[in-house]
């Protein structure tokens, strides 16, 4: 009797300690970190966080929901619920439509005064020039989030559909 | 001119879920009637029940969950439970019986489930299962097989009917005087009484190879599954693999001691293991996905089935070993992914 | 040469190709009035270079390619341009795209400036620049820009595959252009190989095509040799790209790649063709060998059609609809597209147009679940397992759809042919194919999106510590003097 009540508890402080170290409990940071690479890393800030790693802070903190990303779309939400055990949501359309394609924006030159306030504006570096110079988008590197286009004072960027040469598509 | 614009491709082949579940019926005529030869017309009987509840619970159950019933009663895959089903049974069991078996396999094990094609158990493995756990004693009666010199009696049509309808036999005989166990039942209870395996398999229900009657289901089996190989209905996977889970073991193991273990060719030849290696592990709606992964759960299946025979608290543990398998599938499915053309893994 | 062995999957389909093949190739007879869509070739469409109204010549070129992957295109007849609108287009049946229209003077008149041109002198790059003016494109379906796949390839290709495996049932254009023109399918693979440097050229053919593969060695022999002719099983889709490389050559076309990134070069035999008459006879891509096919069809054969020429001309030509067929469709019956009617023009890239009736085809079934038979797997020359990738289909699992290789299924049909359930795979593949792209890109640009923000975030850290020390400075400055 009293072995088999010593077997049990042994037992099952063996599988405590095995399930205590099991995916479940993360560390916040890891979380953080795995929350992040998951989402789509367009740094528009239509979730309303500063970008995506903020997002993800408050994500793995509870503060926020798993449907805030447009870019990342109902693909983005599913893992998302997946990872965090959550229910799954579709995007809501108050944070943005998600593109039905990708796509990239564009600078009419023959309008741009050279101010370099997209330049400024973009979270990722794609617009290249400088003041009184021609400003011009690297499409390769445009994740389409749109932050260029309220700030130019002459409205000469819009967004168009990339072109397949321009995505760079790694396996 | 205006002709239809469907998507290619434009022709395929001539196949349907009833067809190849019409073929795997055929394949299986033969072991119906040499089970009918050695243990008499109880299973024709059966399989009318069977039948009856199984096409009768698929048209209740598709009605409540509101699905087209004719595409789906027609596709035959609930006859195939119920055949099956009846197989497992024996021949002389009480309507009761398989009434409730079938009945709980399609309700439960399959259109709870989602219906044809999402059950991830075996459904007639279920249903045996079920009974066997409930009603242990009424799935022991198994019938002297003719030709075991142990007086086998022959019942009449009225009177096999009187059985299992009524649960009463001929005034002059017992259930006692008809039954005898399985050859897996005489191994077993042999061995725990201290005989060797040789002892244990001179009693005279034994045969060449699995125990008279038996092994002639189990030839007329292997036959229909083998014509169904050659028709490319099943793949040869899962029926070695099950069978080599049974031989390896039994080899080793008779190798190490063969006055207390069973060879391998006794080992395939008696019980449900053709039944099991072509019928039932192949129903493909429970089995793993790959090639490999076929493998592993055949393999599975025959070990695990192996164990329970050997070591075990039943004389045949094909039908558990179906059912543990099939809560296996996922974890094997992930794990036996091909590597794809162009990947490195 | 010997067959080697074959890939994973495929089917054995019966060829269907006696009939088509019983008589030898022909012309067309020239049609009154020519359509010509602007974009029958991969890439980019192409831009009008004449008006309405303008007289043209033979062989004149009439739109220039618009982007780096785009094409020439040149008038087949000469004559003058009645019309640039749209025009239903066989490629996408449901929507017309802008199309030239001429209508044919018949006198043939050929366009001055197109002469044969002298490759063996020529630099590799000046040959991959002629194959573009000639509006040369991929003819064995993929209608891709032969110049700009010449231009992607290594500066030396190790190995050029001439394609002549045509193994779609009912299709026999290739088979016929090989047994009649074997000589100009031999001077186009010459031309090729000098294009890209190559150091080995291999004619494949399927086992079944013994009178080709004949036409071809002799050929080869005239030419001098230089040429393999190899026999691979003819087991559908032995001429699909992929499993012809490896067939061939034992080496896999990486996923997500590219034949040229082990070194190889395919092209299809009526390309080759094609840039042979280009480079030695001064023909643009104009016409092309068309089998016209299928139980409704009075006289099954293959035709040599100029492009835009009407289809109910060929079908004419060929002795008329025998009965109303019961599904009408450029291409064969596994990858073809199907047509409501016959108001299309023949385009660079129709191989064949096939009225099949039922006796001909067997359209598919009433829809079942998947009872995870696997017959689908077994037959799937891609190594995928379909039934997964449907199941993910269903359930919109989109990243576990690319884990599963979507995007490396070729649409081959093998899958939904052989499956009991009747489940119309190809179909659903397709939908989902462009989210799980989506998914893909999104996911492969992550990586660099986030260093260039993460680099930023740093740069502008940095300049605001800058710009705090320089402050800090200034003020010591100030409160510093006397």
């Amino acid at each position: 009797m009293l072995t088999a009540a010593l077997l049990a508890a042994g037992f099952a402080a063996a599988l405590a300690s095995v399930l205590a170290r099991s995916s479940r409990v993360v560390p916040r940071s890891t979380l953080i970190e795995r929350i992040n690479d998951v989402l789509p890393q367009t740094q528009c800030g239509r979730c309303t966080f500063a970008g995506c790693k903020p997002y993800a802070t408050a994500l793995a903190e509870g503060r926020a929901d798993i449907n805030h990303c447009p870019p990342g779309g109902d693909t983005t939400a599913r893992t998302l619920a997946t990872l965090l055990d959550r229910p799954y949501k579709p995007v809501d359309p108050q944070f943005g439509i998600t593109p039905a394609q990708p796509v990239v924006a564009w600078v009419d030159e023959s309008r741009c005064i050279g101010c370099t306030k997209c330049i400024q504006a973009c979270p990722v570096d794609a617009i290249v020039g400088a003041s009184k110079f021609m400003h011009t988008i690297i499409a390769a590197q445009c994740t389409g989030c749109e932050l260029c286009i309220a700030p130019c004072p002459v409205d000469c960027i819009e967004l168009r559909p990339a072109q397949a040469s321009q995505l760079s598509l790694s396996s | 001119m205006s002709l239809p614009t469907s998507q290619p491709p434009h022709s395929v082949a001539p196949n349907s879920v009833a067809r190849v579940m019409g073929i795997v019926l055929i394949a299986l005529i033969p072991a119906i009637v040499v089970h009918i030869v050695f243990f008499g017309i109880g299973l024709a009987v059966q399989l009318t029940l069977a039948i009856a509840t199984a096409l009768i619970t698929e048209a209740i159950a598709l009605h409540l969950r509101r699905q087209p019933v004719r595409p789906f009663l027609s596709d035959g895959s609930a006859l195939i439970t119920a055949v099956l089903l009846a197989f497992c049974l024996p021949p002389l069991a009480p309507w009761w019986l398989v009434v409730s078996g079938t009945a709980f396999a399609i309700l439960l094990a399959k259109h709870l489930y989602g219906g044809l094609g999402s059950n991830p158990f075996n459904p007639a493995m279920v249903g045996y299962v079920v009974l066997l756990v409930s009603f242990p004693q009424h799935l022991t009666r198994w019938l002297t097989p003719e030709a075991s010199g142990l007086h086998p009696v022959d019942l009449s049509f009225v009177q096999t009917l009187h059985a299992i309808f009524i649960g009463q036999l001929p005034p002059e005989l017992t259930w006692d005087a008809i039954t005898s166990p399985t050859p897996l039942d005489a191994v077993r209870t042999g061995l725990k009484m201290g005989l060797t395996l040789q002892e244990a398999q001179a009693a005279p229900t034994f045969g060449g190879l699995g125990g008279r009657g038996w092994e002639w289901i189990n030839l007329a089996v292997l036959a229909g599954g083998i014509w169904l190989l050659a028709l490319k209905i099943v793949r040869w996977h899962i029926p070695v693999a099950l069978l080599a889970g049974l031989a390896i073991p039994a080899a080793i193991m008779h190798a190490v001691d063969p006055g207390s273990y069973a060879g391998a060719l006794f080992e395939v030849t008696s019980g449900a293991s053709m039944l099991g290696a072509f019928f039932i592990a192949t129903d493909p709606v429970s089995a793993a996905t790959s090639d490999r992964g076929r493998l592993v759960y055949g393999f599975g299946i025959g070990l695990v089935a192996y164990i329970i025979r050997t070591w075990g608290g039943y004389p045949d543990g094909i039908a558990f070993g179906v059912l543990l398998l099939n809560l296996a599938v996922p974890l094997i499915d992930r794990y036996t992914v091909p590597r794809i053309y162009g990947r490195a893994t | 040469m010997t067959t080697r062995s074959q890939t994973r999957g495929g089917l054995k389909l019966e060829t269907h190709k006696h009939r088509s093949t019983m008589r030898p190739l022909r012309a067309a007879r020239p049609a009154e009035l020519l359509t010509l869509p602007l974009d029958q070739h991969a890439g980019a469409a192409a831009r009008p270079i004449v008006a309405t109204g303008d007289l043209v010549a033979l062989g004149q070129p009439i739109a220039e390619p618009t982007a780096d992957i785009s094409a020439w295109l040149h008038s087949p007849v000469s004559g003058r341009v009645r019309a640039i609108e749209p025009q239903p287009s066989a490629l996408h049946p449901d929507t017309p795209s802008l199309a030239i229209v001429i209508e044919n003077d018949g006198a043939d008149r050929t366009h001055a400036a197109n002469q044969p041109f002298d490759f063996s002198n020529a630099e590799p790059a000046a040959i991959v620049e002629h194959i573009a003016r000639g509006g040369i494109v991929g003819l064995g379906g993929a209608i891709f820009p032969t110049a700009a796949k010449l231009a992607r390839a290594p500066a030396k290709s190790a190995h050029l595959i001439v394609n002549g495996a045509e193994c779609e049932p009912w299709i026999s254009c290739d088979d016929m252009l090989m047994r009649e023109r074997a000589s100009e399918v031999i001077a186009g693979a010459k031309v090729l190989c000098r294009a890209v440097l190559a150091e080995h050229c291999t004619i494949a053919v399927e086992d079944d095509m013994r009178e080709a593969a004949q036409a071809l060695r002799e050929a080869v022999e005239h030419a001098g040799g230089g040429i393999e002719v190899v026999e691979v099983p003819s087991i559908y889709p032995a001429g699909g790209e992929r499993q012809l490389i490896t067939t061939l050559t034992g080496l896999e076309v990486p996923s997500g790649g590219l034949p040229q990134d082990i070194g190889i070069l395919c092209q299809n035999v009526g390309t080759a063709a094609a840039i042979a008459r280009w480079v030695h006879d001064g023909e643009p891509l104009i016409r092309r060998v068309v089998t016209i096919t299928g139980s409704a069809i009075q006289e099954p054969a293959n035709l040599d059609a100029v492009i835009g020429t009407p289809l109910s001309r060929l079908i004419a030509d060929c002795g008329g609809f025998a009965t109303e067929p019961a599904k009408l469709m450029m291409g064969g019956p596994m990858m073809g597209i199907a047509l409501p009617t016959d108001q299309f023009a023949v385009l660079k890239g129709m191989n064949c147009v096939f009225a099949a009736t039922l006796r001909d085809i067997q359209p598919a079934g009433p829809e079942m679940p998947c009872i995870r038979c696997g017959s689908c797997s077994e037959v799937c020359p891609a190594i995928l397992l379909p039934q997964q990738l449907h199941r993910l289909a269903l359930a919109g699992e989109v990243p576990e759809l690319d884990e599963y290789g979507l995007l490396d299924c070729i649409e081959c049909g093998c899958c939904d042919y052989v499956c009991p359930s009747q489940i119309p795979l190809v179909e659903r593949f397709r939908v989902a194919k462009p989210e799980v792209l989506r998914y893909r890109t999104m996911r492969s640009m992550a990586p660099e999106a986030r260093a260039q923000f993460e680099a930023r975030e740093v740069r502008l850290a940095r300049l605001e510590e800058e710009r705090r020390a320089r402050l800090a400075e200034k003020r010591r400055s100030i409160t510093s003097k006397p």
